[in-house]
């Protein structure tokens, strides 16, 4: 909706044909970006110019375009999800860079996300972690009780809510130089956590999926923040926190 | 007529689902675990039907073409999820529910399963709340409502701008949980590529490894299709970039007829296109209905001002403002359903009244400023202060917008560079939902036997409107609560039937026709990509096929999709090879099916000569502009059988009738 001046930029993206293959940055000039476009649709209108010329277009995750199905990924600049705070990289605009940069495109790090193809990673380990513990043990009969029978502190149910609003992306652990994913895991021990509904598993749930990412090679958290920092949602630390004691209780009594 | 048997049971409205679920069959437990289901999709109604079904005892094969169940589009539904709990006391009940359905949709659903729906509602609420979902709640810790549109109760439970999110991440946990115990077996990454028929019963389908390109046969004594909607055959919608008719068109093409495909909704407040290099659409929630007022200026020299950026929406004085909906629905106000709005917008901005400079002057201001202001003070009133300022109250209030809102503001933000809070949000309609979709009978089985089709990829709810915060009640009550008893009827028959080879003629065909299908686009070696195909097929269903319709448009729309997509084959490039991961083959075989769906969805609303809910013939309607329905000859679904070319389709009709609720022009005035 601006009229302000288009970019041009030049871009290193990372090129890797799959899994096994070496991969490597290359450089590719791009002129006339509007401000106003998103950083996918950038890549779009880089991909559509490759498939003009006969070489073969950037692979990368994305679907909702609406910042929430976590499907996008991609380490702009050093940092998950590019420089833009509380965004993904899929809402993040061209509008946050300068005519004339150069743009770094890595796909997120971490041994327990493998590369797939180019910028596309492996993040299937989260889906692991989630069906060692991730759920309430609750047949989908729909004789359960009335929905309004169990009254939750406002407070209690928001809080729940930040922690489950995590869109399972990865960009904690790829934020992370141990590549913990103890932020991912925290925001789902933490909305059962404090939940009357998650109460019964609570104790299986935190030492399962604990136990589960550093199975998957996720290292152990030491506090940095990073991830805090990086989160697309804004998941707080207080998560890891609320999970480290309920991992101690748990460890305890079991 | 014979081919269509709907199977409504007999009985009052009221008892039907009762009764129907006192006389099917079942299956024993043990006998479960020697049936095998695929379920295709992982949204709400898939991830339902999926978790249900394993929990039940069925052996499950889910399918999803993302990365993880986890991200299938449900995610991104915004607003809420309507249920006839009346904890608000202000009226609402089953029959109320089930008669707005009714109405929002025009009367072009069909009364039984809407019934069913609305009676179900109130399980979906407790069997979330059950699973963890953190619903939003008052102070006194119960749940809250809000109101959405074409309604007059408040009956929409919602997770701030995020339900659908929290609702399939309920749905994916009851998923995980069968996955850990080996009940689900979850094909990450896979695309079915057409479903396998065998002695006219579906039996299996053939998937892409979308990883490593591997084409796969999977058996199964039944298939379920929950793949979503096809608004993406405009290009530029608000579903993800993945969304796709593929799973139904194929299902179509194997003998499901297809319903209704017109029946299109576009949602009046997605933000405006801002150009050409535009990859899709991003709707703001109908809840902001709630507070903002919809307006553009009633004065022509004012909206040209506007668009050349001279005039500001803040400048433009109140009684230089045309509030058209209040102005034309004084009842509903800004309130009025989702088609009525989306028309209006269209009529100020088709008469030169619109606010963004897009070349199409495609836009309508959407303003919180009197909310801000009426909350400003009520916060004052609440917090004790006397003699505020006007700086305190704007603060007041915007607070409490924040609250409500404060996701939704912020995405806009981002995406548009201005502050909402203080200057209107600009909005446009935008393709959204699709009502129409596979036919199904009361069992939400398709024509063709074992084949299902639940959530948004059937056609039995919403006739031609869907009300807000309904489709996710729709998903997860077809998939917690309807399936799961229907599919047990049909495959109580199969409980001595064995496991189901792949080693078949049937299987050896169709995997032969998907490699075939795939080979010619990656040998096409055109010079076009399929973005330049996909865009162009967007704007002749965006131009004629869009919110308003002519017989000569749908005309001209069916002979230029059919040029459209020969040029495809001719000139289409898909570079890469089919044995690895290739998202532009991906694309391009999405493409090619809905190229084939435009030309049947053109026909579908050229044969339909009257307007009623989301579907609107300029040749149809009343003297003020309204949709004008013709129920003597237009009162049923009409159901395309294919026949080899996809507007050469044979018309079935299946007659609505109407035994509970009298026929009545809709009105919100």
């Amino acid at each position: 909706m601006s009229a302000a001046k288009t970019l041009n930029l030049t871009l290193k993206v990372w090129r890797q044909k799959n899994g096994n293959a070496k991969g490597k940055l290359e450089n590719y000039p791009l002129n006339d970006i509007s401000p106003d476009s998103s950083f996918l649709e950038m890549l779009d209108i880089l991909n559509n110019g490759l498939i003009e010329k006969g070489e073969s277009p950037v692979s990368f995750d994305h679907d909702c375009r609406e910042g929430i199905c976590g499907s996008c990924s991609l380490y702009i600049n050093g940092e998950p999800h590019g420089p833009a705070r509380l965004v993904t990289t899929c809402q993040l605009h061209m509008r946050s860079f300068k005519d004339g940069e150069t743009i770094y495109i890595e796909p997120f790090r971490a041994k327990a996300f493998p590369v797939v193809k180019d910028l596309i990673v492996d993040r299937s380990a989260f889906d692991r972690i989630q069906h060692a513990g991730g759920y309430i043990s609750v047949n989908t009969s729909g004789n359960t009780q009335d929905a309004n029978s169990i009254p939750i502190e406002k407070e209690n149910a928001d809080e729940a809510f930040y922690s489950a609003a995590c869109i399972g992306c990865g960009a904690c652990v790829a934020a992370c130089k141990n590549a913990s994913a103890s932020l991912f895991v925290s925001a789902k021990v933490s909305q059962y956590a404090l939940l009357p509904q998650g109460q019964v598993e609570a104790k299986d749930r935190v030492l399962n999926m604990v136990k589960q990412a550093e199975k998957e090679g996720f290292g152990p958290c030491s506090n940095t923040g990073a991830c805090e920092v990086e989160c697309p949602k804004g998941i707080s630390i207080e998560n890891i926190a609320r999970m480290n004691r309920e991992f101690l209780s748990a460890s305890i009594s079991k | 007529m014979s081919k269509l048997d709907s199977k409504i049971p007999e009985g009052p409205l009221k008892d039907k689902w009762t009764n129907y679920k006192n006389n099917i069959n079942l299956v024993n437990p043990a006998n479960k675990r020697n049936i095998d289901v695929i379920v295709i999709g992982t949204g709400l109604a898939g991830g339902s039907a999926a978790a249900t079904l394993a929990e039940l005892g069925y052996n499950v094969k889910a399918f999803c073409y993302q990365d993880s169940p986890r991200r299938a589009h449900s995610i991104a539904a915004q607003g809420g999820i309507n249920a006839a709990k009346n904890y608000q006391g202000d009226g609402d009940s089953t029959h109320r529910l089930f008669y707005d359905t009714i109405k929002g949709g025009d009367y072009r659903s069909r009364e039984a399963n809407v019934y069913r729906l609305a009676e179900v509602s109130t399980n979906i609420i407790d069997q979330c709340v059950a699973q963890g979902v953190p619903f939003a709640r008052d102070y006194g810790g119960l749940l809250d409502n809000r109101s959405f549109g074409g309604v007059l109760v408040s009956r929409t439970f919602y997770a701030k701008g995020q339900t659908g999110q929290q609702l399939l991440l309920g749905a994916y946990s009851a998923m995980n949980r069968q996955i850990a115990k080996g009940k689900i077996q979850m094909y990450n990454r896979h695309e079915m590529l057409d479903v396998v028929v065998v002695d006219g019963k579906a039996r299996g389908i053939i998937a892409r490894d979308l990883v490593t390109g591997e084409i796969e046969r999977h058996s199964a004594h039944a298939v379920v299709l929950g793949t979503g909607g096809y608004g993406n055959v405009f290009f530029l919608s608000t579903n993800a970039m993945g969304s796709n008719v593929t799973a139904a068109w194929k299902a179509h093409k194997k003998g499901a007829f297809f319903a209704n495909p017109c029946y299109t909704q576009i949602h009046p407040t997605c933000i405006p296109v801002h150009g050409t290099q535009q990859s899709k659409l991003t709707l703001m929630s109908e809840s902001l209905r709630n507070d903002g007022r919809i307006w553009v200026p009633g004065k022509l020299e004012d909206a040209k001002a506007i668009r050349k950026g001279t005039l500001k929406a803040t400048d433009i004085k109140e009684e230089d403002r045309d509030y058209y909906l209040e102005r034309r629905y004084p009842s509903f106000g800004n309130l009025v359903p989702r088609d009525v709005a989306s028309r209006a917008a269209k009529e100020r901005c088709d008469a030169g009244f619109g606010v963004v400079a897009n070349g199409t002057n495609e836009g309508v201001f959407l303003d919180f400023a009197s909310a801000i202001q009426r909350y400003g003070k009520e916060e004052a009133l609440i917090k004790g202060i006397s003699n505020a300022s006007q700086k305190e109250l704007t603060a007041l209030g915007e607070k409490v917008i924040e609250t409500k809102y404060g996701n939704l503001f912020d995405m806009y933000k981002q995406i548009t560079d201005q502050n909402p809070y203080k200057t209107p949000m600009r909005i446009y309609p935008a393709v959204h939902y699709t009502m129409g979709g596979l036919w199904v009978d009361y069992n939400l089985m398709t024509n063709v036997e074992g084949m299902y089709a639940i959530g948004e990829a059937n056609f039995s709810d919403h006739g031609a409107n869907r009300l807000g915060a309904s489709a996710l009640m729709q998903g997860l009550a077809d998939g917690y609560f309807v399936l799961p008893y229907t599919i047990g009827d049909y495959l109580a028959d199969d409980i001595r039937t064995g496991k189901i080879s792949t080693d078949s003629p049937e299987f050896e065909e169709a995997e032969k026709k998907a490699k075939g299908e795939i080979d010619r686009l990656i040998n096409n070696k055109g010079t076009k990509t399929v973005d330049y195909f996909h865009k162009k097929l967007g704007l002749i269903m965006w131009n004629k096929v869009g919110m308003a319709r002519t017989a000569k448009g749908l005309k001209e729309a069916i002979s230029e999709i059919a040029i459209l997509r020969d040029e495809f084959y001719k000139d289409v490039r898909v570079p890469g090879e089919a044995d690895e991961l290739n998202q532009e083959l991906e694309k391009a075989g999405r493409v090619a099916d809905f190229l084939e769906l435009g030309e049947l969805f053109a026909r579908d609303a050229l044969e339909r000569e009257e307007s009623c809910g989301g579907h609107f013939r300029e040749e149809f309607k009343t003297e003020d502009g309204e949709a004008l329905r013709r129920d003597a000859e237009f009162t049923h679904v009409s159901a395309w059988e294919y026949t080899g070319n996809p507007s050469e389709a044979v018309l079935h009709k299946e007659n609505l009738e109407f035994e509970n609720v009298e026929l009545k022009t809709r009105s919100y005035k």
